[in-house]
Order: C-alpha cells, then structure tokens, then sequence
C-alpha cells in the first residue's frame, strides 16, 4: 500500500476509534470513565509488542538471509516499539494513578515488563549509536534484537514469580470478558494502533532511505 | 584440535594471563567485598535476612560486570580480537572460551564474597549456593557475548552495564526467589542463543 493511502486509512481508522471508544463503548459499571483508558492502553501495548517482534523478525532476516535492507527495517521497527511502549508506560501510570491513587505499582506486572523492555530497547540505542555504522554493526544490533524477543517471555515469567497478581485480567484462558460492544470497540482500537504503527513505520524508514540516498550522492558528487 | 581442545586452549590462554598480570580478579574481590561493606552501612537496623539476601545479589551482579568489563579489553586494545578470529577454529569456542574464563574468576570471587557475606550478614544456605552457581553459568554466557559487542562501541566500559543490567533483572528474581528451575530455563535459553549468535557479533564484514 502507498504511503498516503496508509496514512488515510489509519487516520480514518483511529477517528473511529476514538468516536467509538468515548461514545459507543458502555461506562464500565465499576471504574466509570477512567475505563475508557483500556481502548488506548491495551492496543498501545500489543502494537508495541508487534513493533518488537517485527524488529526482531527483521534482525532474523538479516541474520539468515542477509537481507540488504533488513538492519534499518529492524532498527526503525524498534524505534516505533520504544515510542508505542512509553505511550503503553504512560497510559498505564495515568490508570493506575486513578484507579489505585498511586502513579507506579510494582504489582502491576504488564507496567514492569513495560519498564524492563524500555530498558533494554534503549540500550539497543546506546549500541547502535556508539558503534560505527556497518556491517559488524547491524550484526550486533540483530543479535540484540533477538535476544529482546526472548527476553519478552522470560520477564514476564520473572515478573509473574515475584509478586503477587493485582493486574485485571481482561483477556484469561476463558476468552475476552467483555460485553459486545467493548469488544467491538477494542478491536477497532487495537487494528487503529496497528494501523498507526504501520503508517509511522513506512515514513520513517521512507525518511530514513531518503537520507542514506542523498548521503550517497553527496559522497558520489565531493 | 577439536571443538573441545580449542575451547580448553582459549580458556587456559584467559587464565594464565591472569594468573601473570592479575589485573581482573583481586579488583573483583576487593570490589565484592567492599560493596558488601558498604550495603552493611545502607541497610537499616535489623533489616533482616530477606534484604540482605537482595544485597548479596546485587553486589555479586556488579562484581560480574566488573570481571566482564575486563574480558575483551586486551582483545581490543592489542587487535587480537583480529588474530582470534583469523585462528582455525569454530568462533563459537572463542566465546566458550572466554566464557569459562570469566565463569572461574567469579567463582573465585564467590568463594570469598559468600563467606564474608555469612560473616558480615547471616549464613548462606545450601539453596542459595546452588542458585548463585546457575546465575554464574547465565550471567557469564550472556555477559561476555555483551562484552564482546560492548568493546567495539566508542562508550565501551559505559555501554556493557546498560546492555547487560535489563537481562539481568530475571536472574536477580530467581536468585532472590530462590527459582532454581527458573534460573535453569534462564541459562539454557540463553546460552544456546548466545552460542549460535557468537559469530556474527565478531564476524568484520
């Protein structure tokens, strides 16, 4: 798809989640508007995770197949995973702040995964900017890429051992617990964030070729 | 040589120059022991064993970290990363080997940081002897990998902390939790990713 057409679905798409998310989706019962947070949080966090495991996909390709564009498509994956995953961090904060009085809970085991991968994915940007620009470096930036994917899991198992389990749990082995109307509403929220990942996604690396193209010219012209 | 003989040759290679410049392991264990000095200050009277325990781990991630910084120094500084990987062997061994080496001196670290921890603090039971030595196997196999791309960055002895502390975070719960399991799946997982990812962390071009 084109980047313009890109841009306007994923425009169209997050207007209607917004509209749907403050005026279709019911008030939950218990926590009242404060609720209306989970349409932006949840989809933030999931397209996070997607960023990540796209990334981390790319860094495969580059490992295996050598794939000549693979570093940057990984590099400008994870850099849209970190954006999303502070947005995930903020939101989530923002909920707890009202529903639990407290800005931060260690109990909350999604917000500490969350902090645990910011950490590491910003490493992954001391890396690759204290490294100099080449092969060797987008071999160690895949590799570390890699490793964020396994270390996903591996946090959350930890997380999940060292504290006790306040977190609501909306989606259980028993399926979403939600009414149709929220569910609804959280699919066109989360294909929103998707879609806005993908928009961000194609410009910046667009902006990204564009830049290594005229770098080379300029080095073609001097 | 086998895969075997030139990971033992890499690894008796590390430790003999250690043992002629003991550059790396006196600094770890002044380091271990002063930190466990200094967290008998921060912590409050009677805080009891549960903090401390949390201390032990700590002081024992920073005093790996140290070893690890140090590990592929001489390689850099002296371009004989270029020669080892110029050498006939599989690059892997080279990590192995490595690994080994930094797997003994924190041992050796250990060996004199957990009994000043029973002495400073309160006594380390078996469990805990157990979890150290699985945390040991993880921290070093993915810490000299770290190591490894650390030293080609500009910041260096600054980039290793940053990348390796985030991966540390599980090991430091099932140290503390006493997860023995846990900290089993930790290394495998790890280690294999760590050895099948070797080679293109050194591989120029």
């Amino acid at each position: 798809m084109k980047l313009p057409t890109l841009a306007a679905v994923s425009t169209a798409l997050l207007g209607l989640a917004i509209a749907l998310a403050f005026f279709y989706a019911p008030t939950d019962a218990n926590q009242g508007l404060s609720q209306r947070i989970f349409y932006f949080h949840v989809p933030l966090a999931f397209t996070a995770y997607a960023c990540f495991g796209w990334g981390a996909w790319k860094a495969l390709l580059h490992l295996w197949k050598g794939d000549p564009g693979a570093d940057l498509e990984s590099y400008v994956a994870i850099h849209q995973g970190v954006i999303f995953g502070s947005l995930t961090l903020l939101t989530g904060s923002i909920w707890a702040r009202i529903s639990w009085g407290v800005w931060w809970s260690w109990s909350e085991d999604q917000l500490v995964l969350f902090l645990v991968l910011f950490l590491f994915y910003c490493a992954y940007f001391m890396l690759r900017f204290s490294v100099d620009p080449g092969p060797a470096r987008a071999n160690m930036c895949a590799v570390y890429a890699l490793f964020g994917v396994v270390l996903i899991p591996v946090s959350f198992l930890a997380i999940r051992l060292s504290r006790k389990f306040i977190h609501p749990v909306v989606f259980t082995s028993h399926g979403p617990q939600m009414s149709g109307a929220q569910f609804l509403t959280f699919c066109v929220c989360l294909a929103a964030m998707l879609g806005l990942f993908a928009t961000l996604y194609a410009l910046e690396l667009a902006g990204k070729r564009l830049d290594a193209s005229l770098r080379e010219l300029k080095e073609l012209l001097a | 040589m086998s895969y075997a003989g030139d990971v033992a040759a890499l690894a008796r290679k590390d430790l003999l120059l250690e043992l002629r410049a003991k550059e790396t392991l006196p600094s770890m264990l002044l380091f271990v022991v002063s930190a466990l000095a200094i967290f008998h200050f921060a912590l409050p009277r009677g805080a009891g064993h549960g903090a401390a325990s949390g201390l032990l781990w700590v002081s024992l991630v920073f005093t790996a970290l140290l070893g690890l910084t140090r590990a592929f120094v001489a390689e850099r500084e002296q371009g004989m990363f270029d020669a080892l990987v110029l050498a006939p062997c599989d690059r892997s061994a080279i990590w192995l080997g490595k690994s080994i080496a930094v797997f003994v001196f924190l041992v050796c670290a250990e060996v004199v940081a957990l009994p000043a921890f029973g002495a400073f603090f309160s006594a380390v039971d078996g469990r805990t002897v157990a979890a150290v030595a699985l945390a040991d196997v993880g921290i070093c196999t993915v810490g000299t990998l770290f190591g490894a791309m650390a030293v080609a960055g500009r910041a260096r002895e600054l980039l290793l902390p940053l990348l390796f502390l985030p991966m540390a975070i599980p090991i430091v719960v099932g140290g503390v939790g006493g997860y023995l399991w846990f900290l089993a799946l930790y290394d495998v997982l790890f280690t294999v990713l760590a050895w099948a990812a070797f080679e293109y962390v050194v591989a120029e071009a």
